[in-house]
């Protein structure tokens, strides 16, 4: 990768030592000018660790990071006015109004948005005059991202935006976060759930044990991984035992490699078992060769297939695969 | 925005959030004037014969005393470790405030609250018990005022290196000041007290403030009074608070 005045963030090699613990062991990640980049990695991945070296937060070990032209550790004033950062479950004074907050921050800044604006921008409007202490979980976090724009940043971090909210907190957060791509605003973003990733991003990167083991659109994640499809359908319509041989122990294999990856309780064995022998399930990669010679087989016993259904993989099952947390080695 | 008007701004900010804490405001404005007023009523304010003053020119300067170590001591390091630890500070590191307005803007709002404990405590003894400052002793006064809140800012941001989470905080600093307090004439004068409790209030800087200010209100001192060896200790007492925090002061959460 070349430095280019299009790139907001561009990262080399980059490295960081706890002393015997490698936290972030080579990280390459490059940030166009108004992309907005999900960082995807599970807790203790390296997520944090480096967009606070990003941030200026925090000394690297080793690589080289350029930040909007400028390396973070010699970060200055005049950088950290073209930077907004909202960091992890930070807790604002809570006997403050929201306008009091931001009114506050924007003293740190040389030209800052007014504070109506800002409050307008996140949705927070008609909570300018609510004490920060009273606002709810998904309004606090709308406050953190109010208090990185009011300095009219170019680039903005945002680690772990939703992380313990309610399902409609997390929309909020979402909708807030959504908004910042109609400010032109470049944004890189951390998260442990991929849906939040393919919501919100243009582009996902996937960090795992400090590396970046994945980089793409959530389609090409998928494809990435290839992971197996589902294919499934009512024994009643077709009974396995009429299947071709190769159908048949295909099946009878992962009907046994289920049982013993769900050996936890015989109760769940038993009923998962009972549930493939109502509706048996096929993983496969190879949906059309399969499909195919289910419907031959169906053909051939005189019955219609009309509970056949494929379910595509899981955004999750390509998370669960791509950063190695899979206990039961899917997609190898 | 210019670094006067961040200042500015950022003492206003301290203050609002002072005005709407009860806790900070009982300690630091409401307490002293209960004590102020418990031991002039215990003692009476009776002519003292070995002096020749009233009991209260003693509790007078003694409370303003314990009033200037709650503004700038225990609520800035109070306030430093709340923040601290909910991560305000270290998301303030990531914006363009330079860290000296910040620490400048607590210090200013310190200032504002010692002179207005000042004005009261005088008011209240001027009023209530007929204490007196001699308008010679007032640049002393103010000098002291001054060499006292800086020292004991500087302390108050030395100790937040020592309290590990927000629940320690508030023990932490009672435990600096409070038996201080009974050592250093602030409370009860020290001159019947055992060698090794005046020894004591010899070492720590609280009883050189309150000595001090005590010579400020003495109606019997004659010219101006100069207490510069206080003066002096509190200076230093203030520089090795500038230097521990130089050393180990951070602004990310411990926890």
């Amino acid at each position: 990768m070349s430095g280019g005045a299009h790139l907001a963030i561009e990262v080399t090699g980059l490295r960081k030592r706890y002393g015997e613990v490698e936290a972030v062991s080579g990280v390459d990640l490059s940030v166009a000018t108004g992309e907005v980049v999900a960082f995807l990695g599970p807790n203790g991945a390296g997520k944090t660790t480096t967009v606070e070296i990003l941030e200026g937060l925090r000394t690297r070990s080793s690589g080289d990071v350029q930040v909007l032209g400028v390396d973070p550790a010699e970060a200055t004033a005049e950088w950290r006015e073209r930077i907004g950062v909202v960091l992890q479950g930070a807790k604002h004074e809570g006997d403050f109004t929201a306008a009091e907050i931001v009114t506050m921050w924007s003293a740190y800044y040389r030209s800052p948005r007014p504070t109506p604006e800002v409050l307008h921008l996140v949705g927070l409007a008609e909570a300018a005059g609510t004490r920060t202490r009273r606002l709810s979980g998904g309004q606090k976090q709308r406050l953190a991202v109010a208090l990185a724009l009011v300095g009219d940043p170019e680039l903005v971090f945002l680690d772990e935006p939703t992380t313990g909210f309610d399902p409609a907190a997390r929309r909020e957060a979402w909708q807030t976060i959504d908004g910042l791509r109609s400010l032109g605003v470049t944004v890189l973003l951390t998260t442990h759930y991929m849906d939040e990733a393919d919501h919100l991003a243009d582009r996902i990167a996937v960090i795992s044990r400090g590396r970046i083991v994945a980089d793409g659109t959530a389609l090409e994640l998928a494809a990435q991984v290839a992971m197996p499809s589902q294919i499934s359908w009512d024994a009643a319509e077709l009974s396995p035992g009429v299947l071709p041989d190769r159908l048949r122990d295909l099946l009878r294999g992962q009907d046994a490699s289920m049982r013993s990856r769900t050996a936890v309780g015989t109760a769940a064995v038993e009923r998962q078992t009972e549930r493939r022998a109502e509706r048996p399930a096929l993983a496969t990669r190879d949906v059309d060769e399969v499909v195919r010679e289910l419907l031959a087989a169906a053909e051939e016993a005189g019955t219609r297939l009309d509970s056949l259904a494929v379910q595509p993989p899981t955004l999750e099952d390509t998370y669960l695969a791509l950063t190695g947390d899979s206990s039961s080695g899917d997609g190898s | 925005m210019t670094r006067l008007g961040q200042l500015r701004s950022e003492a206003r900010f301290n203050l609002l959030g002072f005005r709407r804490s009860p806790a900070a405001t009982f300690f630091t404005v409401v307490l002293p004037i209960i004590f102020l007023v418990i031991f002039t009523s215990i003692f009476g304010n009776e002519i003292i014969s070995s002096t020749g003053a009233r009991v209260a020119t003693v509790y007078v300067p003694g409370i303003l005393a314990l009033a200037l170590v709650s503004a700038n001591f225990m609520n800035a390091a109070i306030v430093t470790v709340i923040r601290r630890e909910s991560g305000v500070l270290k998301a303030m590191r990531a914006t363009p405030l330079p860290p000296w307005v910040y620490v400048g803007g607590q210090v200013v709002a310190s200032l504002v609250l010692t002179a207005f404990m000042t004005a009261l405590v005088i008011g209240i003894g001027w009023l209530g018990y007929s204490v007196e400052v001699q308008p010679g002793a007032v640049p002393s006064l103010l000098i002291t005022l001054g060499v006292g809140a800086a020292a004991f800012s500087a302390l108050g941001l030395a100790v937040t290196c020592v309290c590990t989470s927000e629940q320690a905080a508030p023990a932490i600093t009672n435990m600096c000041v409070l038996p201080l307090y009974f050592v250093s004439d602030v409370f009860i004068p020290s001159d019947g007290a055992p060698r090794w409790m005046t020894f004591i209030g010899d070492i720590f800087p609280i009883k050189h403030l309150a000595v001090a200010l005590g010579r400020t209100f003495d109606p019997f001192s004659e010219g101006v009074p100069l207490p510069a060896w206080h003066w002096l200790i509190l200076g230093a007492w203030g520089v090795f608070g500038v230097l521990v925090t130089l050393r180990f002061f951070r602004w990310t959460p411990r926890n």
